[in-house]
């Protein structure tokens, strides 16, 4: 049948693609499996796809290869980690909307099941308004907010993720109830920023890399970043500087199964750092505006268990978590 | 006339052999991946991002495009042929298609399908070149009410295609509504009809709903049937459009891009939206034969939707391109593809990148030429594949559904889900619920239900913000004459034939 056929050049052709340029040799070491839970093209793919390059460069006999898990903000990845306890070739890519996700899904597994490896990078956030916004500055908007909350939409990302997390943090350094944030959830920054170019929303929260381009056009007005330095290249102070206390990194790391013996851990540690130590690995950080935020062993650990501490408080306060 | 230089230089750097070697893999892989179900261009495109460490930004562009484009035309062939849509947007290809192809107008169908896509991919292309920056003002002046009275507008539109017996057609849409429900509440983060499987919170993805109420359900009603009645086999008919074709065809290609394109450019309108309204829009405008044939077979029902599903591809570049809104799956992807090369897609990249856009674009109208070159050849070469026995067709249709769901998340339990909308698919079929309005119902319902939330949100609970936009008003009393054009022309026939009689005395 013609159908089959097709199909079966199909996949091959894809396959013999995305082979393209990866010459991988025969290897000694057992290969090592990348999980993005999360579907292609998203953050966590690409954080993984790009330390998958970055791999074949520092361990250039290794076989190294990304599988996605996608679905329920990468708690269904998590819960297949979890199944692989003990295994010391398996990495997960994950971040702090994992961390969201897990207490907002009630994921019967958690980041306890798991080992913490490393941190990579960190995102700031950014705090919009529409050029034609009455808004000038953050106390502006924190005055208008504790009038009437009802009144201030934020546009963001999905329900529970950074975005949201960061207007809740902001709120109650504000004084406002979180859970009278007038949040309006996107699927993605991007379909947010259509409501802020259209003007439809009083302000928006995302990535610094999502709004940059139109703060520097000058359709966005930027007016704080939740950075505890001002962003060299962004014209904004950060929330800090403006008066709330809202310090938080959209970040991401990697996980690795629960139960590995130390000698796994060491070496899971060792391969990692060296991983970000390669020159492609450094590539893709400064251009993607990624910020370097490279943390292993214990001190990775303790920023995690803080993470977790902080996100459960604020979507809980946030009504978000029924 | 700077503008027409610029895309003669982007035609001369498209032209070389390198690139047009990627224009061909792109659309031939494309056409592939569009005749899969469950494998769209997006997550093509996807799986073929790391090519961006390797290959130069203009050629990775041709090719992707290429995948778009050749998604939006393989969809259409196997709707045509085995009443099977591959992608979500050629969805109501199928209606008609199908329908023409077990008369034995396979061929025809195929052929308008790909010159119609031919035509609007290349209108709708000029159209970007042209119309970018001015379609991009009205696309971002569209806010959530708008989408809502858009949607409201598609569902009153599409109550033609409701089936004989409304009764039905409704019941047929409430479950559609039902499974569009399924998983976590955008708003608010809940999750909603669950049942506790966490492989449902994302929600069931359309093309599964899709691939088992239509192939699925077909395939099983199929299968049921086979023992009663030897089934009748499907003639084949001429290999090429006749002249009534192209006369029935045109115009339909045209509304449907006129319709395709801007809906494109919407960062919420989708690819299924138009392809909804130019179906019902040619249903309304059709005489005379194609009036009698609509539900049986017309072309104008395959020309129109095939048409606009392409137009919107193109549509969909205008806020990628121009603003740096991905505006569909593919597009959010084909950004990402764009961040790989460290560009920023947006106001600065026309200016700061003629060279790749303008060769971006003239791979657009190289890419669909192919298309048509490759893809008119095969329409007669396709329609053989109804001579295929039965027994041995549907056991493959059964086969690359379960293929194409499995690929798109590697899930089994999307694989249960399939399976029991497939039983859910039989039984409509079986009891006589059509199984379209339930699939318009689960893409239009979440649209409907987020965009009116979302504008109540912003307007503080203030229902007038649903009509307070002059799009939304206008939308909305485009609907509401919609709804009620029949009943009046029915009101003015009868006063009409009162009224005769009043004259003679």
């Amino acid at each position: 049948m013609r159908l089959r056929v097709l199909a079966a050049l199909a996949a091959l052709s894809l396959g013999a693609l995305t082979a393209c340029g990866s010459g991988s040799g025969t290897s000694a070491s057992a290969s090592l499996r990348i999980m993005a839970p999360a579907a292609p093209g998203g953050g966590w793919d690409q954080t993984s796809r790009t330390a998958e390059q970055a791999f074949k460069s520092s361990e250039p006999q290794r076989k190294v290869e990304v599988f996605n898990v996608p679905g329920a903000g990468g708690t269904i990845g998590l819960a297949q980690l979890a199944g692989e306890k003990g295994n010391g070739n398996l990495l997960m890519t994950m971040g702090l909307v994992m961390v969201g996700a897990i207490e907002q899904n009630k994921s019967k597994v958690t980041l306890a099941e798991t080992t913490p490896i490393a941190k990579l990078t960190e995102e700031y956030e950014l705090v919009v308004v529409p050029a034609e916004s009455p808004f000038k500055s953050v106390a502006d908007l924190v005055a208008a907010w504790k009038a009437d909350p009802a009144k201030v939409s934020i546009s963001g990302g999905s329900a529970g993720g950074t975005d949201h997390i960061v207007a809740g943090l902001m709120a109650k350094a504000a004084g406002v109830d979180p859970k009278q944030v007038n949040y309006i959830a996107h699927s993605g920054g991007g379909e947010a920023l259509n409501e802020l170019l259209g003007n439809k929303v009083s302000a928006g929260i995302s990535g610094v890399a999502e709004f940059a381009e139109h703060v520097k056009s000058g359709k966005l007005r930027a007016l704080g970043v939740t950075s505890g330095e001002r962003v060299p290249g962004l014209d904004a102070p950060t929330l800090k500087e403006a008066g709330l206390a809202v310090e938080l990194a959209n970040w991401r790391g990697f996980v690795a199964p629960g139960g590995l013996s130390d000698a796994d851990k060491k070496a899971l540690t060792d391969a990692v750092t060296k991983m970000h130590d390669a020159q492609p690995w450094q590539d893709a950080v400064a251009k993607n505006g990624w910020i370097d935020s490279f943390q292993t062993g214990q001190e990775f650990a303790d920023f995690l268990a803080a993470e977790q501490e902080r996100v459960k408080g604020i979507i809980a306060e946030m009504g978000l978590v029924s | 006339m700077t503008s027409l230089q610029l895309l003669l230089d982007g035609f001369a750097a498209a032209l070389t052999p390198v690139n047009l070697m990627y224009a061909l893999i792109g659309v031939t892989l494309g056409t592939l991946v569009g005749v899969l179900p469950g494998i769209g261009p997006a997550m093509t495109v996807a799986l073929l991002l790391p090519i961006t460490f390797t290959v130069p930004p203009a050629s990775a562009f041709i090719m992707f495009a290429g995948i778009y484009y050749g998604g939006m035309y393989g969809g259409s062939t196997t709707s045509i042929l085995l009443n099977t849509p591959g992608e979500s947007a050629s969805m109501i290809t199928a209606l008609e298609g199908n329908k023409m192809a077990r008369r034995g107008r396979a061929a025809q169908a195929l052929a308008t399908a790909a010159i119609g896509s031919f035509v609007a991919g290349t209108i709708a292309t000029a159209l970007l070149v042209v119309a970018a920056p001015a379609v991009v003002e009205v696309a971002i002046a569209f806010g959530p009410e708008d989408y809502f009275a858009l949607a409201v507008l598609a569902f009153t539109a599409v109550s033609s295609v409701l089936s004989r017996s409304v009764v039905r057609g409704l019941a047929s849409l409430g479950l559609g509504l039902a499974i569009g429900l399924i998983g976590i509440d955008q708003q608010t983060g809940q999750a909603r009809l669950t049942l506790g499987i966490p492989q449902l919170l994302d929600g069931i993805d359309v093309v599964i709903v899709a691939v088992g109420l239509f192939a699925l359900g077909e395939a099983l009603y199929v299968a049921s049937r086979l023992r009663h009645a030897a089934p009748e086999v499907a003639p084949v008919g001429r290999a090429w459009m006749g002249r009534a074709d192209w006369r029935r065809s045109w115009r339909p290609w045209l509304r449907g891009t006129a319709l395709g394109f801007p809906f494109g450019a919407l960062p919420g309108g989708g690819a299924e939206i138009p392809t909804f309204l130019s179906y019902a829009a040619e249903r309304r405008l059709a005489r005379g034969v194609a009036r009698e044939e609509y539900g049986k077979g017309a072309i104008e029902g395959v020309a129109g939707p095939e048409a606009a599903n392409n137009a919107s591809a193109a549509g969909t570049l205008v806020p990628l391109l121009t603003l740096g809104l991905p505006t569909s799956a593919t597009a959010a992807i084909l950004l990402a593809a764009f961040q790989q090369y460290g560009l920023q897609p947006g106001p600065q990249l026309f200016d700061h990148n003629p060279a790749l856009v303008w060769a971006m674009i003239a791979s657009l109208f190289i890419g669909n030429t192919m298309l048509l070159v490759l893809n008119l050849p095969m329409a007669p070469l396709w329609a053989r594949v109804l001579r295929v026995p039965r027994p041995y067709l549907y056991a493959g249709i059964v086969l690359f559904a379960a293929l194409g769901v499995y690929a798109l998340n590697g899930s089994v339990v999307d694989l249960f889900v399939l399976y029991v909308l497939g039983l859910l698919g039989f039984a409509m079929r079986r009891f006589g619920l059509p199984v379209a309005p339930a699939v318009i119902g689960m893409i239009l319902g979440p649209m409907a239900e987020i965009q009116l939330r979302r504008a109540l949100a912003i307007g503080a609970g203030d229902v007038s913000v649903l009509v307070r936009s002059p799009i939304a008003a206008v939308l909305l009393v485009l609907s509401a004459l919609a709804l009620l054009a029949p009943l009046v022309r029915k009101l003015l026939a009868r006063r009409g034939r009162a009224a005769a009689p009043a004259r003679e005395e």
